[in-house]
């Protein structure tokens, strides 16, 4: 028991990366293919502008599974690690460029500079997702055994089960970032880009449908075991749920109900990770069981419950975030900087008592820190020390200070 | 249901890997791009939710618009964190998997922790950045706080991961393996990470306040020297001064926990070859055949600053069997660099805050500026230089005393080309970085964003006012 727990953070965690972070490279894919001129700015810029504030918070979701994953399961971490070292590295380098443009996004509006910039965003938006996908793939297809790369580095991505993961993934991405889209764009009252998206929607849900169907098929040949948990139990279970719920937002998405449909979407994904994970059971790599898998005891406790109280933290933050976000709080505003007046120095009172108060923690800190050698003298000496730096920022009053100064010319 | 004994658990072994020092060397280079981008996410949100703390108390637009400019060259940098962070989560399992795969039980906790530092941070960022118009002053300001928290709850992490490497201790190995594990023993009741930890929180104070002024400093030169330009130099000046005459005292602080816990690295520090009772202290210089040729010796120094006692011994690299001993020139010379550059920072603090004291305003000639524009980036040397301290004198070691580096690598070959290609990555990434942070400097004062591509003559215009 206490060793799926773990588990099933990182499956949530994986779920949200894929319907949120997934939108995210979606949406690069649609500013890729948006084409030129003005109409296919329009949509890489709305693109752009709808992940903005979200971006980064999406893509901790993977850092999150990771991290869980090599504290709670470290021989299967390492394992994969070491046998999709091409895949990962990959997607690594994907990020990267990622990031790369999209710090470069806010930084120009030249038009032929953006569009290189789009591009490079687009093409490793494409490529990262599918590195990961296919890394996936090599799990569930048994391709990844027990041990420092004892893998093959190439089969173990180039394979039917790896490509079609990556390509499903690439797929789901692309949907559900068009239906983000399209809703953002009706919020927003651009009736001309809700279109736009929509058709994209449909068309990218019926391709990821397609693939999900012709993924049955794939594993029936590659991974008789995966097939097998998926139609029996809950596996055909979660399989029938993910089917159902993408039907669903389809028909959301031609009635131009968008925002049902952002709900059902992320449960056809949802649900299509969580019947992996059931037909998986009870092995997640060749011979390997989950509870062999598992680390001791006290750092799964250790895990849950930071895992836990960092939750209460974190779903009142995203909750604001997102409801900031999805009411348009977030939008960006056209508002100038206000310009800067050389207004003439206001004068302070004295800081010389602050200065005093300063010198004197400073020594302290001296005397505990460097002098004495017993560890409490020291953590007092460390915050005499930093006691002493907050009173001399305050003593020197920067800007006070800077008003001081004539202008030099 | 499949049984294997719990006993016949498999895991990862030790390979050999002829590229050890590539995948050293990959390593080094992402920390390196790394850690200067997280010292602003350790102190630039400080700065700019002081700024427009002054707004919310005087008014005054510029404290504003200072705020918001700011807060661009803040996301620009922190997506480039994010982005060299991710790389860096990878590479733990990428290039060494069988550490991780043997210890992630130990000191995972600490990363899986951090995780929610991120997220805090990444949410309000977003929050922060894009709320500038559509929160009332109050609730913005507000929503800029987490981001400062959770810039010290992140390297906190990471720092007791690093701290539990270089002073391991909460698990118990058997054949290997790790039989019983207590990551919250290991990582927060180990007295080794504190002094990392302080150490490295004034280094971001340093760096940023450093780097920032610095480009005001550079401004001046060039005759830009309004009120705005004024305010934006002192505040981060200010920060950088106060820290730096601190910094050499925690570093003296951090030298003697090195001396208590890892006597190999200190050895390797001040190039002691034999044990020697009452030892000296040795300036500049070059390590070999165990003794320092060509450094200015200064009797009894190391053990009165090691041990505060002249007549100390201390432990000489001779005493350890060669193969344990890490790169003695390396970690000797990037630790003088950092001492070197750390007392001329906090000699030009003093300076700063002497003409502050005595005349109550900044200083006035020139050559403070042009030693201030050569501070920000002489702090990233130290701060690099620092790290290579602590982590090439850990060397062989990646747990010290655990597990080498050779036991930890990845067995996976093509270490050389994807070193390669991440450098070459990194490369785009940081003239990106440059170019993206040039285009947000040439912005013209009094306009905002989304703006047309700036003209530098306006920019220039500007200065001769
Ligand atoms: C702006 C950067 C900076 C400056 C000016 C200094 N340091 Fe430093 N130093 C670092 C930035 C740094 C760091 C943040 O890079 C390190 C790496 C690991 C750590 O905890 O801090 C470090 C490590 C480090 C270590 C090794 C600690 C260990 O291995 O655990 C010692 C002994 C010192 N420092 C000593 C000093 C002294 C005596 C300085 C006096 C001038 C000094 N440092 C200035
Ligand atoms: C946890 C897994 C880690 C491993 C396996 C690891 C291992 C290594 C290795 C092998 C090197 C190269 C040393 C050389 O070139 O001689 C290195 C360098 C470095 N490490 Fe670590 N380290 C780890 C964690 C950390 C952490 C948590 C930090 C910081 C908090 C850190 C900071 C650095 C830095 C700054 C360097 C560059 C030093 C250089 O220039 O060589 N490392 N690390
Ligand atoms: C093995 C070592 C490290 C790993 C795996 C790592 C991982 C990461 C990751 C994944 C991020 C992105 C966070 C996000 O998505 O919001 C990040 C950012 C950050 N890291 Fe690291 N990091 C390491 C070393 C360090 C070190 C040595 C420090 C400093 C002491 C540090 C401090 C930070 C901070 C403050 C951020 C916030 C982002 C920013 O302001 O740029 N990390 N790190």
């Amino acid at each position: 028991m206490l060793a799926t727990i773990p588990l099933l953070f990182i499956l949530a965690g994986l779920a949200l990366y894929t319907v949120l972070g997934g939108a995210d490279f979606g949406a690069g894919l649609w500013q890729l293919s948006a084409g030129r001129g003005p109409r296919a700015r329009a949509i890489r810029d709305h693109a752009h502008h709808s992940m903005a504030p979200v971006w980064e918070a999406n893509h901790v979701w993977l850092i999150f599974a990771l991290t869980v994953g090599w504290t709670a399961y470290p021989v299967v971490i390492g394992a994969v690690a070491s046998t999709s070292t091409i895949p990962l590295s990959i997607a690594g380098l994907g990020i990267i460029a990622r990031g790369i443009a999209y710090a470069l996004q806010s930084a120009t509006d030249v038009p032929h500079e953006r569009r290189v910039i789009d591009a490079v965003f687009g093409l490793s938006s494409m490529l990262t997702p599918y590195m990961l996908g296919s890394a996936l793939g090599a799990i569930a297809s048994g391709r990844v055994p027990v041990g420092n790369a004892a893998g093959n580095l190439v089969t173990s991505w180039l394979n039917p089960t790896s490509i079609l993961c990556g390509a499903l993934a690439v797929a789901v991405g692309a949907f559900l970032a068009a239906v983000y889209l399209a809703a953002d764009a009706r919020r927003l009252g651009l009736g001309e880009l809700q279109r736009a998206f929509r058709s994209r929607a449909l068309a990218a849900g019926v391709l990821a449908g397609l693939l999900a169907v012709a993924g049955l098929i794939v594993v029936h040949h590659d991974a008789e075991r995966i097939y097998r948990g998926l139609t029996s139990g809950w596996g055909l279970a979660a399989v029938i749920v993910s089917a159902l719920a993408g039907l669903m937002t389809l028909a959301l998405v031609w009635g131009n109900r968008f925002q049902l449909a952002r709900g059902g979407a992320a449960l056809a994904v949802a649900a299509i990770l969580a019947g992996w994970a059931a037909a998986q059971r009870p092995i997640v790599l060749p011979g390997l069981t989950l509870h062999q898998a598992a680390a001791p005891n006290d750092t799964l406790v250790a895990l849950i419950i930071a895992v836990l109280v960092g939750g209460l933290i974190l779903a009142p933050s995203l909750g604001l975030l997102f409801r900031l976000v999805l009411a348009g709080g977030l939008d960006p505003t056209d508002q100038p900087d206000v310009p800067v007046t050389q207004a003439s120095a206001r004068h302070t009172k004295s800081s010389g008592r602050l200065a005093q108060t300063a010198i004197g923690c400073l020594l302290v800190g001296v005397v505990l820190l460097t002098l004495a050698d017993p560890g409490a003298a020291h953590v007092v000496g460390v915050i005499a020390l930093l006691t002493a730096a907050v009173l001399g920022f305050a003593a020197v009053a920067p800007d006070q200070t800077a008003l001081d100064d004539a202008p030099k010319r | 249901m499949v049984m294997i004994a719990a006993d016949a658990v498999p895991g990862l072994t030790a390979v050999q890997q002829s590229y050890l020092l590539q995948a050293r060397q990959m390593q080094a280079l992402s920390f390196m791009v790394h850690i200067p981008l997280v010292c602003f996410g350790i102190a630039f949100p400080a700065f700019i939710l002081f700024v427009e703390w002054r707004y919310l108390r005087t008014g005054d637009e510029l404290f504003k618009t200072l705020a918001r400019r700011w807060t661009k060259v803040l996301v620009t940098l922190f997506a480039a964190g994010v982005v060299t962070g991710t790389i860096l989560s990878f590479e733990m399992t990428l290039l060494w998997p069988a550490f991780t795969s043997t210890f992630g039980s130990v000191f995972g906790l600490g990363f899986a922790i951090e995780g929610f530092s991120f997220f805090l941070e990444a949410i309000f960022i977003g929050i922060y950045v894009y709320g500038w118009d559509r929160l009332s002053p109050r609730l913005h300001f507000l929503s800029g706080v987490p981001i400062a928290v959770a810039g010290v709850l992140g390297s906190l992490m990471v720092i007791t991961v690093n701290g539990w490497m270089n002073h391991p201790q909460g698990f118990t190995l058997v054949d290997g393996k790790v039989t019983d594990a207590h990551p919250f023993q290991a990582l927060f009741a180990n007295s080794y990470f504190w002094h990392e930890l302080v150490h490295m929180y004034l280094a971001g104070y340093m760096v940023t306040g450093f780097l920032v002024a610095g480009c005001y400093a550079i401004g001046r030169l060039r005759g830009r020297w309004g009120r705005y330009e004024r305010i934006a130099l002192a505040v981060p000046l200010t920060a950088a001064a106060v820290a730096s005459p601190l910094q050499v005292l925690v570093g003296d602080w951090a030298a003697r926990d090195v001396a208590i816990n890892q006597p190999i690295k200190l050895a390797a520090l001040e190039g002691l070859g034999p044990t020697t009772r009452g030892a000296p202290e040795h300036l500049l210089g070059w390590y070999t055949n165990g003794h320092v040729e060509y450094g200015i010796g200064i009797p009894r120094l190391l053990s009165l600053l090691a041990f505060h006692n002249i007549d100390a011994t201390v432990r000489g690299l001779n005493s350890f069997p060669a193969d344990d001993q890490p790169p003695v020139n390396v970690v000797r010379i990037a630790f003088q660099t950092m001492v070197g550059i750390g007392s001329l920072l906090a000699l030009l603090a003093v300076i700063f805050l002497l003409v502050r004291w005595r005349r109550g305003r900044l200083p006035t000639t020139v050559w403070f500026y042009r030693a201030l524009a050569l501070a920000g980036p002489a702090s990233i040397v130290a701060l690099i230089a620092g790290w290579v301290t602590t982590e090439v004198g850990r060397q062989p070691w990646v747990v010290y005393k655990v597990m080498r580096t050779d036991q930890a690598v990845t067995g996976a070959s093509g270490i050389p080309v994807s070193y390669g290609l991440l450098a070459l990555a990194y490369l785009v990434l940081l003239i990106a970085l440059f170019w993206a942070l040039r285009r947000l400097a040439k912005a013209a004062l009094p306009l905002s964003d989304p703006s047309p591509p700036i003209d530098p003559l306006i920019a220039d215009e500007r200065a001769l006012e």
